[in-house]
């Protein structure tokens, strides 16, 4: 009997691990960003210089959030129709059947690649095919790596809303077309509706996915550290600053490029628990 | 459910059909275009890094940049490997599966064991949140805590303590998911019969549920194998194979950033990335086949 209490003791006290990371990553966030917070006040989410001269040191996260936010939410537009269609074949049209469960697979193959060879791909087949459509000179920049980001986050918007459209019962479908509906209308009137939220759900995660993003997007977005210009502009996202510059930082820079990752902890936390919380409502 | 906007009886059923065909077309259109790009992909990292591959490519250590430029001049292929990253990465995983992985299945069980406990559900949702934190804060943060604290500089341990806070949730879900699979009957039986709490643990529920666990195991060992952004910040990289958990060490992903930087080594990347994407694509496919498996032999 004793034993048995020692088990659950052991068990618990495993528990308590996440518990202090979770509030350690927390607190020395916030330590390490109190000094950039100090030097700036809250105007340094809104500031958009990053000057890192020394004596004239001054540094905003303005173009950074810009960079993350534009290129992650073009990212989920490029991603929507192609997601929802691969969704709709796997989870309706072709449903259990081999070709379905062949793309099914080829999409989460998407999810297994690295990163960095997304970057590298990009970097030697996108960032050129871009240049010779004319649209940029270097190839760099935001709608670069939105490309990049969108077909990485295919198979997370995928994955999901597949299992969502496919758990619609069949009575209802069944029930419109005994009253004639054809099929676009039983999945415009009867699916969507129905399994909406959770659609919208795995969108939102798929977002939270590209924000954090880090090494594919560095390689494309052109690293300048100021506000994007337009769509064939460069850039840079919150997670690709924090990857060039960490590195060599130290001091005032070293605190705002934590207070960044504060940031971008943040956002990337709230998006989350927005879809969770509207999963956990849809089931 | 807006039965009665279906305009059944309204008579216009060829325009409705030729909507409905389209509609079709443009799905399988759009799903085709989905997967052109991993045809893309895996294409161009094949056909550009076969070439490289050889024997002396797996055993000896990355070349420096004039090596590889003397070779390049002299229409040689390049010398040296990835011995050191290949090694460096085996390092750094192994430490921080040691770290997750027990710790991870303890807390999975846990949260199985109390599932309706509001510390249960506390439990999980800081888990979900930790599994959302991008990879590149935990750099950040074993930066802050390993390499500043308790290294004193640039560790392969500081990496793993990264790659190990990104595995940590997964193995924690996995473990959690696999135990409510397993029949409360066989739980049952093993208490009836005596069995103390850490027998059950260890000899019922873990070997009911290995196919689960290893599938969680495998899938989440394929997502930090790749993680670039966070070793760059915390292993930083070697050029020499190094076996102590407290130096600069290397890892396959960190020499693909390297060769990508160097002009000269440009060559290098694409066999590199070739042997991390098999890989990766390896374990990712082999924890697919063995949960499909388990899931044919729940319909017996």
């Amino acid at each position: 009997m004793n034993s048995d209490k020692l088990t659950k003791t052991i068990l618990f006290s495993a528990s308590l691990l996440v518990l202090i990371v979770a509030a350690g990553i927390m607190f020395s966030l916030i330590g390490g960003a109190i000094p950039a917070f100090k030097a700036f006040g809250l105007k340094f989410i809104i500031t958009n210089k990053w000057n890192p001269t020394e004596g004239h040191e001054v540094y905003g996260a303005l173009p950074f959030i810009a960079g993350t936010l534009i290129t992650s939410i073009l990212a989920l537009i490029i991603c929507l129709p192609l997601a929802f269609s691969t969704s709709l074949f796997v989870a309706e049209y072709f449903r259990n059947t081999r070709v379905a469960n062949i793309l099914s697979s080829l999409v989460d193959l998407l999810a297994g690649i690295p990163s960095i060879v997304y970057g590298l791909w990009g970097f030697y087949t996108l960032r050129p095919f871009i240049v010779n459509l004319g649209l940029s000179d270097q190839g760099f920049g935001i709608f670069t790596s939105s490309l990049i980001l969108a077909i990485m986050i295919i198979p997370f918007a995928t994955s999901l809303s597949t299992e969502i459209i496919s758990m619609v019962p069949d009575e209802l479908k069944e029930a419109a077309y005994s009253l004639g509906a054809t099929r676009l209308e039983v999945i415009f009137n009867v699916i969507i509706p129905n399994a909406r939220s959770g659609i919208i759900a795995s969108y939102i995660l798929a977002l939270g996915r590209a924000l954090g993003e880090t090494m594919a997007v560095t390689m494309l977005i052109g690293n300048s550290n100021v506000m994007p210009s337009g769509l064939f502009g460069a850039g840079n996202t919150m997670a690709s600053i924090i990857a060039n510059q960490f590195g060599e930082a130290s001091g005032l820079k070293l605190s705002s490029l934590i207070a960044i990752g504060l940031i971008l902890f943040a956002i990337t936390g709230i998006v989350n628990s927005i879809g969770k919380y509207i999963i956990k409502q849809f089931s | 459910m807006a039965v009665n906007k279906i305009p059944a009886f309204i008579d216009n059923i060829d325009g409705r059909n030729k909507k409905n065909k389209l509609f079709l077309g443009l799905v399988i259109a759009m799903s085709l275009l989905t997967v052109v790009p991993i045809f893309f992909i895996i294409s161009k990292i094949i056909i550009n890094g076969i070439g490289q591959i050889n024997f002396n490519f797996f055993v000896q250590t990355s070349p420096d940049s004039l090596q590889a430029m003397t070779a390049i001049t002299n229409n040689e292929t390049i010398p040296g490997g990835i011995a050191n990253g290949i090694m460096g990465t085996f390092l750094i995983v192994l430490v921080s599966s040691v770290m997750a992985i027990p710790v991870g299945m303890m807390i999975g069980i846990y949260l199985y064991e109390n599932q309706d406990r509001r510390y249960s559900n506390i439990l999980r949702n800081i888990t979900e949140i930790l599994q959302g934190v991008p990879s590149i804060v935990l750099g950040i943060i074993s930066y802050l805590w390993i390499v500043k604290n308790i290294t004193n500089g640039f560790s392969a341990f500081a990496g793993s303590v990264a790659l190990s806070i990104m595995m940590l949730p997964m193995i924690i879900r996995s473990t959690e998911e696999t135990m409510k699979m397993i029949p409360n009957e066989i739980r049952e039986a093993a208490f009836a019969m005596g069995a103390p709490y850490h027998n059950v643990i260890l000899r019922v529920l873990i070997p009911t549920g290995f196919s689960g666990l290893s599938t969680g195991i495998l899938l989440s060992l394929s997502r930090i194998l790749g993680e670039t952004a966070p070793l760059m910040m915390t292993a930083l990289g070697s050029s020499v194979i190094n076996y102590n958990i407290t130096k600069p060490t290397s890892a396959v992903p960190l020499l693909i950033w390297e060769f990508y930087n160097d002009p000269n080594m440009v060559k290098l990347v694409w066999s590199s990335s070739l042997f991390l994407m098999a890989f990766v694509l390896t374990l990712n496919i082999l924890s697919r086949r063995i949960a499909a498996k388990r899931k044919i032999g729940k319909k017996r």
